[in-house]
């Protein structure tokens, strides 16, 4: 029997997703032998990727010694979850150390109307009345609902937020506090769930206190956010290993500003001279951050070189600052190629069992988007086997054959796709394999053979007679 | 002679250097070729040029993704909306299939390169093969040290590197290399009278006739040259074998390209061979029953035949003359006509007239695209008359006609640069061969040295003339032979009579004026070189579809053009229909994937005339007949920010012209003023209302205030005006192209009212505006 809680706060009528609260009966207790005793939300809605910093301080009142903490999602929340990261801190202030966590998706029986829950494992579980500080970030991609949904050129981009003021927890909490920290001052309208108030770019929800479990409280935050909401949509990169001391990156885009959409008429002489005041949410600059010693960059699309970009390089990172073709505004979309080339002694190691790997970052390159699906293409050298990824989340994984220059068998290929990437997917990953470097001379020696032949063709024809009338 | 066996040693191994040095420069000829018309891609990019190459790029695109049958079929709904275009049964399929055949060939080798890339270096491959065929026919014609230098003077030529510089994909970067090798086959058959080369000089026609509409110049030259043999005596049966098997076999295989069909023998561009084809027949038979018959049965035997002969050629010419006037353009297409009469496009055909390559060439432009082989070429057409052969009568005949036709057209210039080149060779070579002749016999240490050393040195020169003359003689036919044994004796005994028998005058020149002379030449040539490195770097090698320029801090790029494409192939709605002057046609297909109403193709002149018609018309009136074509977005290319002279408002006046060339409500003089063509204030209130007015210059004057035109070089006349019908979708960066979008028909009753109120309005705000809102 779900049992409705009037929160003794005030709560709009119109409010969308109102979750039944629920509490549970006892059969699955070491949810409840934890509580929180005080939970910390810091939402950053600064880009439009969102990152949510949690710090729960954790008690055990059960009996029995809990090694799990359990992080619940609304199902809204759980489609658009990028990555959840957790870490548990020790030491105070300055002093303090993260020592990251396990954290896994988990399935469990109890969690009303579809709620999604991830498990972090501590470090060393919790006795009784003992304590642990858990610091937890998560990252919310397509979250920001542009209203209105179309705009013109001369407007600025209001978004919605939808979140809940409470948060939402399988343990019951006994101190809360939330903080959303806006782009800017310009916020048109927020659900007040008392205490609630904004100063300046920040607002703040509670401090709420003795809230069930799975309490739930909707907020709507409506406000501008001019920050280029760069998309893109697909994002295939292929990274191909020459063993003659070269990798070589192809990268292609498929971008979208996934905004509000631009609507009527784009006036490019508005666009120039009133730069402030007009296209606020467009944007025309991109920067892509690629590793040090890069070279031969390219960047070009379908019809040709795009000649807008700009290339810095130091020893320890490049950056390539481009622009598409025109400035994207709400809903329009490009298309786009980089390529470049990266010394193969940088990336390319050999483990101590005699294996070969390639040591590369995962992700996308570009600063401050959200890669809807990557595909990620390892081309390893004609004749390398047993290809394994190491990878430190989960990916869809398989192989494929590619045919490039001269190839004769194809050069085996792994592929590692991933949807909803964002720039903290930008880590190392391993792929492991063997290759006989004898297969580094198969096509010099293939074409020395066949010039040795078409020589010794034409001495044989020069010398034969194949004349008929002698 | 004394000593034979010596320098028969020694000729064999010069020989054999000889044929070595030869193939080496001709693989650096090849190279030469190739390299000189990379400037564009690295001064630019790897890209395709120009309209009619994006064309091709795409029809190769298709073909590579859908193979050659769906290419025969294929019905493109892109172009010419709502009519479209059959594509395969509609254009030459040389081209397309060369590239389509290279890139089949090296994805079967697993080397991965797009289709543009193959597109963008087929030009500048075929015309290393161009300048191989080019040494092939020269030598046919003069010898290897002729047909070397020709090689080299094509491989650098200007007016054929304009054609064929990487990314300029059309039909006469294969085109000119399959007139050559046709030409160099025929020549090949005439003076081994092999019906092996006979035959491939048809497959080599036909390789034409599948590439370029200009193949009617080999099927009319050749011909002509047959003809011009019999008349003066040179008839021989290596003549009847190089011409008849190419009528026959040639005419069947050009009636299988779906383009060229029946034309192959129902238009007149081919009469004349079939003419010459009956008449060989005819000379054929009198030589052969002049051979059977005594001379007085012969001389019987002709009065019978001219007599009946005449009659029955009477009645042939009637019929073919009833038959040619019964067509209404005389069996002749526009393009032919206008090649007979260079004032016929320009009178009837504004379509053919507005094209700048139709146009006749100016003095310069023989300068710039042939450069110092105009003045090489007298002499070289002399030194085909020492002697005259069947080969160098043909060289001549192809400077003669081909001078002719540029005449004509800029762009048949094209088909001068080969023959320009082939004389050229002849010339210099020759010119080479007598003044270090003149310097090698009068270097007393060299002439010690060399081969006479068994005589006596009493260095007189006509003796040693003589001698060096005959070992010279003897030298010719040595190659010959060791040529023809090589070839393992395939050509029949029967030689051109007159190449190497005839010996040459004794003619030595002084020895100082010879190396003067020789310095001169040299001097001159590399003169020619460095113009050709200059055109080819600077002049030839521009896109078009990305601009350059240079100021104080910089370089400056403009990409407008590639800007709107991808504009338009990203952001709107793929079966939106786009007009704009046909100029664009092509490009807006191929690169922004977008259906067009009219293109670079022309084959519609009703259809341009309505899109001319639209642009010339007031806005209203415009947006009905755009409307009415389902169009969508219109687009235009505006030069007058950054001073961008082919802009739409400098063609303006073809559209008025073609439009009105239909239409008739449209008149030429309404949109000049005093017969001058302006667009400031003075200019006509038509051209000031009309449609490519108002979407050129729609708030140019917020750019700088005062609507400076840098083209025209003037404040344009009507500065403050709104669009009550089409709205401003996108201008490039540079303003280089505007797109406008169609804004959607209205209510009728709530638009009666509107258009009212927006007329008076209009009329007011523009007065007040002036005075009220001037941002800067």
């Amino acid at each position: 029997m779900p049992m409705e809680e009037q929160p003794h706060f005030r709560v709009p009528l119109s409010l969308l997703l109102f979750l039944s609260l629920f509490l549970l009966p006892t059969s699955f207790s070491s949810t409840h032998d934890l509580q929180i005793l005080n939970a910390e939300r810091r939402i950053d809605l600064t880009s439009h990727i969102i990152k949510v910093y949690l710090t729960l301080k954790v008690e055990n009142l059960g009996t029995s010694p809990a090694s799990e903490v359990h992080l619940a999602f609304s199902p809204a929340e759980a489609e658009h979850l990028a990555i959840v990261k957790a870490a548990a801190t020790s030491g105070k202030r300055k002093k303090k150390t993260y020592i990251p966590l396990d954290v896994k998706s988990a399935e469990l029986p109890d969690g009303p109307n579809g709620t999604k829950f991830f498990t972090v494992t501590l470090l060393t579980s919790l006795n009784k009345g003992e304590t642990a500080t858990l610091e937890v970030l998560y990252i919310l991609t397509h979250s920001l609902e542009p209203f209105p949904v179309e705009i013109t050129q001369s407007e600025s981009q209001l978004v919605y937020f939808r979140d809940s003021a409470i948060l939402l927890s399988p343990y019951h909490v006994k101190e809360q506090t939330t903080f959303i920290k806006t782009p800017s001052t310009r916020v048109e309208s927020f659900t007040v769930v008392d205490p609630a108030k904004r100063a300046g770019t920040e607002l703040k929800y509670g401090p709420y206190e003795d809230q069930p479990p799975y309490s739930y409280s909707p907020v709507l935050v409506h406000f501008e956010n001019n920050n280029p909401f760069a998309v893109v949509e697909e994002l295939e990169r292929e990274i191909e290993i020459s063993h003659w001391g070269n990798v070589q990156v192809t990268e292609r885009y498929r971008l979208v500003h996934a905004g509000a959409r631009h609507k009527g008429a784009f006036s490019r002489v508005e666009y120039q001279t009133r730069p402030d005041a007009t296209g606020v949410s467009s944007f025309k600059h991109l920067l892509a951050k690629l590793p040090p010693k890069v070279h031969s960059v390219y960047y070009r699309d379908e019809i040709g070189n795009v000649s807008t970009s700009n290339l810095r390089t130091d020893y320890r990172k490049s950056e390539l600052e481009f622009q598409p073709r025109y400035p994207l505004f709400g809903g329009w979309k490009s298309t786009f190629v980089i390529g470049y080339g990266l010394p193969l002694q940088d990336f390319l190691f050999e483990s101590p069992d005699g294996r070969r790997y390639l040591n590369f970052t995962f992700g996308c390159p570009l600063t401050q988007t959200v890669v809807d699906k990557l595909i990620l293409k390892v081309v390893l050298p004609e004749g390398s086997k047993d290809p394994t990824a190491v990878i430190p989340f989960q990916v869809d994984q398989h192989l494929e054959i590619k045919y490039s220059y001269l190839d004769v068998i194809g050069r085996t290929v792994v592929v590692l796709e991933k949807s909803n990437v964002v720039p903290e997917h930008n880590v190392p990953f391993q792929v492991y394999y063997t290759f006989n470097p004898i297969f580094m001379l198969a096509e010099p020696l293939m074409l020395s053979i066949a010039i040795f032949l078409f020589f010794v063709a034409s001495v044989s024809y020069l010398h034969a007679d194949l004349s008929i009338r002698k | 002679m004394a000593a034979s066996d010596a320098p028969n040693g020694d000729v064999l191994i010069r020989n054999a250097f000889g044929s070595v040095l030869a193939f080496l420069i001709l693989l650096l000829i090849g190279v030469l070729a190739f390299s000189i018309r990379l400037f564009s891609v690295i001064k630019y990019e790897s890209v395709i040029h120009e309209f009619d190459p994006y064309f091709n790029y795409r029809v190769t695109q298709f073909l590579t993704k859908n193979g050659i049958y769906d290419f025969w079929n294929w019905f493109d709904d892109r172009t010419w909306y709502p009519l479209g275009r059959v594509i395969g049964g509609t254009v030459y399929p040389g081209l397309t299939l060369t590239a389509g055949t290279l890139y089949w060939f090296l994805h079967s080798l697993n080397i991965p390169l797009s289709v543009e890339t193959v597109c963008v270096f087929t030009a500048p491959i075929f015309s290393a093969f161009a300048s191989w065929a080019t040494y092939l026919l020269t030598k046919e014609i003069k010898g290897v040290g002729a047909g070397l230098t020709a090689a080299a003077l094509l491989a650098m030529v200007p007016s054929y590197i304009s054609r064929s510089v990487a990314g300029s994909y059309d039909n006469e970067a294969v085109a000119i290399f399959a007139l050559i090798f046709t030409f160099y086959l025929y020549i090949k058959t005439l003076n081994t009278g092999s019906l092996f080369y006979a035959t491939l000089n048809s497959l080599s026609y036909f390789y034409m006739v599948c590439s370029w509409g200009g193949y009617t110049f080999i099927i009319n030259l050749i011909p002509m040259h047959v003809l011009l043999c019999i008349v003066t005596g040179r008839y021989s049966s290596r003549l009847y074998i190089a011409y008849a098997p190419l009528v026959i076999l040639g005419t069947l295989l050009a009636a299988l390209v779906p383009v060229v069909g029946f034309n192959a023998v129902m238009t007149s561009e081919h009469f004349a061979s079939f003419l010459v084809f009956i008449i060989i027949h005819v000379v054929a038979l009198v030589y052969y029953i002049k051979g059977i018959l005594s001379p007085k049965m012969f001389k019987v035997a002709l009065a019978l035949v001219v007599s009946i002969g005449l009659a029955v050629c009477c009645a042939m010419v009637a019929v073919i003359i009833a038959l040619v006037a019964s067509s209404p353009t005389k069996g002749w297409s526009g393009r032919s006509l206008s090649l007979l009469d260079p004032t016929y496009a320009s009178k009837y055909i504004p379509i053919i007239a507005s094209v700048s390559e139709h146009q006749p060439p100016t003095w310069p432009s023989y300068f710039m695209d042939i450069n110092v082989l105009a003045f090489l070429i007298p002499a070289g057409i002399i030194a085909c008359f020492s002697p005259l052969s069947d080969a160098s009568l043909f060289a001549v005949l192809y400077i003669v006609l081909s001078v002719y036709f540029s005449g004509v057209m800029v762009r048949l210039m094209l088909v001068l640069a080969p023959a320009a080149c082939i004389l050229s060779g002849i010339a210099l070579s020759q010119a080479f061969d007598v003044f270090t002749r003149s310097i090698k016999f009068q270097l007393p240490s060299l002439s010690d040295h060399s081969h006479i050393d068994a005589r006596d040195a009493s260095s007189e020169n006509v003796v040693l003339d003589d001698t060096i003359k005959t070992d010279k003689n003897e030298d010719t036919p040595k190659e010959r032979m060791t040529k023809r044994s090589k070839k393992k004796e395939k050509e029949p005994v029967e030689k051109p009579p007159t190449k190497f028998q005839i010996k040459k005058r004794l003619s030595v020149l002084p020895f100082e004026a010879s190396i003067i002379a020789v310095i001169l030449l040299v001097l001159l040539v590399a003169f020619y070189v460095v113009h050709c490195v200059w055109a080819a770097a600077e002049a030839y090698s521009a896109p078009s579809i990305v601009l350059t320029s240079h100021s104080n801090d910089g370089l400056h790029v403009f990409d407008d053009f590639r800007e709107a494409y991808a504009w338009l192939s990203h952001n709107t709605d793929v079966d939106d229909k786009v007009a704009s002057w046909w100029d664009y046609g092509y490009q807006t297909t191929a690169m922004a994937n977008r259906t067009v109403i009219v293109d670079n193709n022309t084959w519609n002149n009703t259809h341009i005339a309505t899109v001319g018609t639209a642009m010339s018309s007031p806005e209203k009136a415009a947006w009905e007949i755009f409307h009415s074509l389902d169009v969508k977005y219109v687009l235009v290319v505006f030069g007058g920010l950054v001073g961008y002279p082919s802009d739409d408002i400098n063609k303006f006046l073809w559209m008025v012209r073609i439009g009105g060339g239909v239409f008739p409500h449209i008149k030429e003089p309404d949109y000049l003023r005093d017969g001058q063509y302006r667009i400031d204030s003075m200019a006509t209130p038509t051209m000031l209302n009309c449609l490519m007015y108002k979407l050129s210059y729609y708030r140019f004057v917020e750019t700088d205030g005062k609507a400076f035109d840098r083209v025209r070089r003037t404040e344009i006349g009507k500065k403050y005006f709104k669009l009550t019908h089409f709205e401003e979708v996108f201008t490039t960066h540079h303003w280089m192209v505007r797109i406008y979008k169609l804004k959607p028909p209205k209510n009728r009753i709530r638009g009666k009212n509107k258009k009212s109120k927006s007329k008076t309005s209009s009329t007011t705000t523009s007065k007040r505006k002036g005075t009220r809102r001037n941002p800067f």
